[in-house]
């Protein structure tokens, strides 16, 4: 389980018009973006699924049911492979030496680029659900389109993710539906966990310089074209769960910039702490 | 539901009325069977005892498996590298696993695992007092490993060929895993001993820490085991708690000269005549305290274990209200929630 190996190759998928097949190296002439520019995406998508895995990491053993921490363990790993995947790349673009270690457990706070939607505290399991099912709508319709990209390390990675996170998508949706139609009490929580993670959707689509010119080389899918079909699918699940879609004005926003939540720095502190008190050692 | 017996009376449950000298014959079949190493299947008539024996067994192994997902899930958030979080993940789960194979194993001696999983609450069930003892440091992932894994295989290999089936057979599949786990552990110590100082340190403390109560996980030794011949001789246990304990610490020493930590016991060393390594005497006492439930984390995994079953009530009965509704036709029903992919 070398860190290269772990990299899903390109191979097999049909050949991007205009590289002509040819292998052109990363950061590149083919797309015609900057590297600075990539590897901010790189790094914005690594982070989304590496605080999402983190999250959802400490949650096991302390679930509702037996299978519910190993579905949870399983949608962890598959978002950890994704952050492996993408941060090794961005590193590989910026070349300085930093792999998925140095880049995911010896960043600062500021320097990471999830959304804050990743980063909240699982207070109850329906904000647990009602995130996952914010951020796996997003991330099945950003990596489907994404396999489509001018970027052939990024479509490589977005053609397995893709699959992953259908199934990560099926639970959240399994959950809310349960918790929204269940009980009274589940759906009074349920409703409460919407109210509480719903506010960070909006984040999910929010367009800067860099996300227009990765757009525009045809690198990254274009958000805004992405967001009605997010929009649609959570209705109709919260449709079927009975829950009244959440009205709200107030769109935080920040963590493209790296500007993330108080709770954000005791998560990384957990993470980081192990490997920052042995710099420079092999684990 | 057994068999129709051809008998009458129809108040008494029906396995538990035999014509005489029925019995007798029952047991026979059922003893030839054992001896010729033929599996017992669930469908087969068994002695009441042979059949409370495994359950006790099972669902005390399923437990640790469960239980034992404590500890080592107590370092997922902290691993030191990404590549060490995803296979402590893939780990955890797969304990996860093994606990949920061997419940299955159970019900099919006719309790449920709620039944069992109620017992462990109330503290009449039991799990493995290896788990009692707290992970303090990223080299104890690795000890744990290493030792815990690797006692258990010793243990468990034999067990592949239990008499019962089910059992048999899902320890096949366990100890396949558990091997994995037990080099990956190894592997974290390997690293961590050709490490700086301080890592070496830590490899070494864990190992400290974690060998004696690695030895107590065979069991007390052999004359104070009560369950033991019985269990040999219904083809539940092949090898008595002295004799895996010996095979156990045979395999180990070796590896831990490879690995460079020494076993905290000066006492060890090759004996010619024997052919097997001696060791000093283990602390019983300990054991006898911390089975009790005195150990260093007793309390603490099993409020853990209570507070997320009871915190996941209200999900567990939502679940079963949607089910209800679904049932009763309110719902239009199976709209592609669910697995579909
Ligand atoms: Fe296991
Ligand atoms: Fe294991």
């Amino acid at each position: 389980m070398t860190t290269a190996g772990s990299r899903p190759t390109p191979a097999g998928r049909p050949t991007p018009p205009g590289t002509g097949g040819a292998p052109t190296p990363p950061g590149n002439r083919a797309t015609g973006v900057t590297s600075e520019d990539l590897v901010t995406y790189a790094l914005r998508l690594g982070d989304d699924a590496l605080i999402m895995a983190q999250r959802l990491g400490s949650l096991v053993t302390n679930l509702p049911e037996l299978e519910e921490d190993l579905a949870v363990a399983n949608i962890a790993l598959d978002l950890l492979g994704q952050a492996r995947a993408l941060l090794t790349y961005a590193g590989q673009l910026e070349g300085k030496g930093r792999g998925e270690d140095e880049l995911a457990l010896e960043r600062d706070e500021r320097e990471f680029l999830n959304v804050q939607l990743v980063e909240l505290p699982d207070r109850d399991f329906a904000v647990t659900m009602g995130r996952l099912l914010l951020f796996s709508t997003y991330q099945l319709g950003l990596y489907r389109a994404l396999t489509g990209s001018r970027d052939e390390t990024l479509a490589g990675v977005a053609a397995k993710a893709a699959k992953e996170v259908a199934y990560h998508r099926d639970h959240a949706e399994h959950w809310v539906v349960r918790l929204g139609d269940g009980t009274e009490e589940s759906h009074a929580r349920m409703q409460a966990g919407l109210a509480e993670v719903w506010p960070y959707g909006a984040e999910l689509f929010e367009v800067d310089a860099v996300q227009e010119r990765l757009e525009r080389a045809e690198v990254a899918p274009d958000l805004a074209a992405l967001r009605p079909g997010w929009e649609s699918s959570i209705g109709e699940v919260l449709a079927e769960a009975t829950l009244e879609p959440v009205e709200t004005s107030w769109e935080p926003s920040g963590g493209r910039r790296g500007l993330h939540t108080e709770s954000f720095g005791y998560l990384l502190a957990e993470m980081q702490h192990l490997r920052r008190s042995h710099p420079g050692a092999r684990w | 539901m057994p068999a129709d017996t051809g008998i009458e009376g129809r108040d008494q449950a029906p396995s538990e009325v035999r014509v005489a000298g029925e019995v007798e014959e029952l047991e026979r079949r059922f003893q030839e069977l054992v001896d010729a190493d033929q599996r017992i299947e669930p469908r087969d008539w068994m002695p009441e005892g042979y059949r409370r024996t495994l359950i006790r067994q099972i669902a005390q192994h399923a437990h640790s498996e469960i239980i034992g997902m404590q500890p080592e899930g107590n370092w997922i958030t902290r691993a030191p590298s990404l590549k060490r979080k995803a296979i402590l993940l893939a780990k955890v789960q797969d304990e996860g696993g093994h606990g949920i194979y061997l419940y299955s194993a159970a019900e099919t001696l006719g309790v449920s695992r709620d039944e069992l999983v109620d017992l462990l609450h109330s503290g009449r069930q039991k799990y493995s007092s290896i788990f009692n003892y707290p992970t303090l440091t990223w080299a104890d992932v690795g000890a744990i490993g290493w030792l815990v894994d690797g006692a258990a295989i010793t243990n468990q290999i034999p067990l592949c060929r239990c008499s019962y089936g089910p059992y048999g057979r899902a320890m096949v599949r366990i100890c396949k895993e558990e091997s994995f786990h037990q080099r990956q552990g190894y592997d974290i110590l390997y690293t961590l001993a050709r490490g700086t100082p301080r890592q070496r340190e830590m490899a070494q403390d864990a190992v400290n820490r974690w060998w004696w109560p690695s030895l107590m996980m065979f069991g007390p030794p052999d004359e104070a085991s009560q369950h033991s011949a019985q269990s040999m001789a219904w083809g539940i246990k092949r090898h008595s708690n002295d004799e895996l304990r010996q095979r156990f610490v045979d395999v180990t020493v070796p590896q831990a000269e490879v690995l460079g930590l020494s076993l905290p016991d000066p006492e060890i060393r090759w004996n010619e005549d024997r052919g097997h390594y001696d060791f000093g005497p283990i602390d019983w006492d300990e054991l006898r305290r911390v089975v009790s439930g005195d150990g260093p984390c007793n309390r603490q995994r099993m409020a853990h274990k209570v507070a997320a079953h009871e915190n996941g009530r209200w999900v567990r009965e939502a679940a079963l209200a949607y089910e209800a509704k679904l049932e009763a036709g309110y719902k239009r029903g199976a709209r592609a929630s669910g697995r579909a992919a």
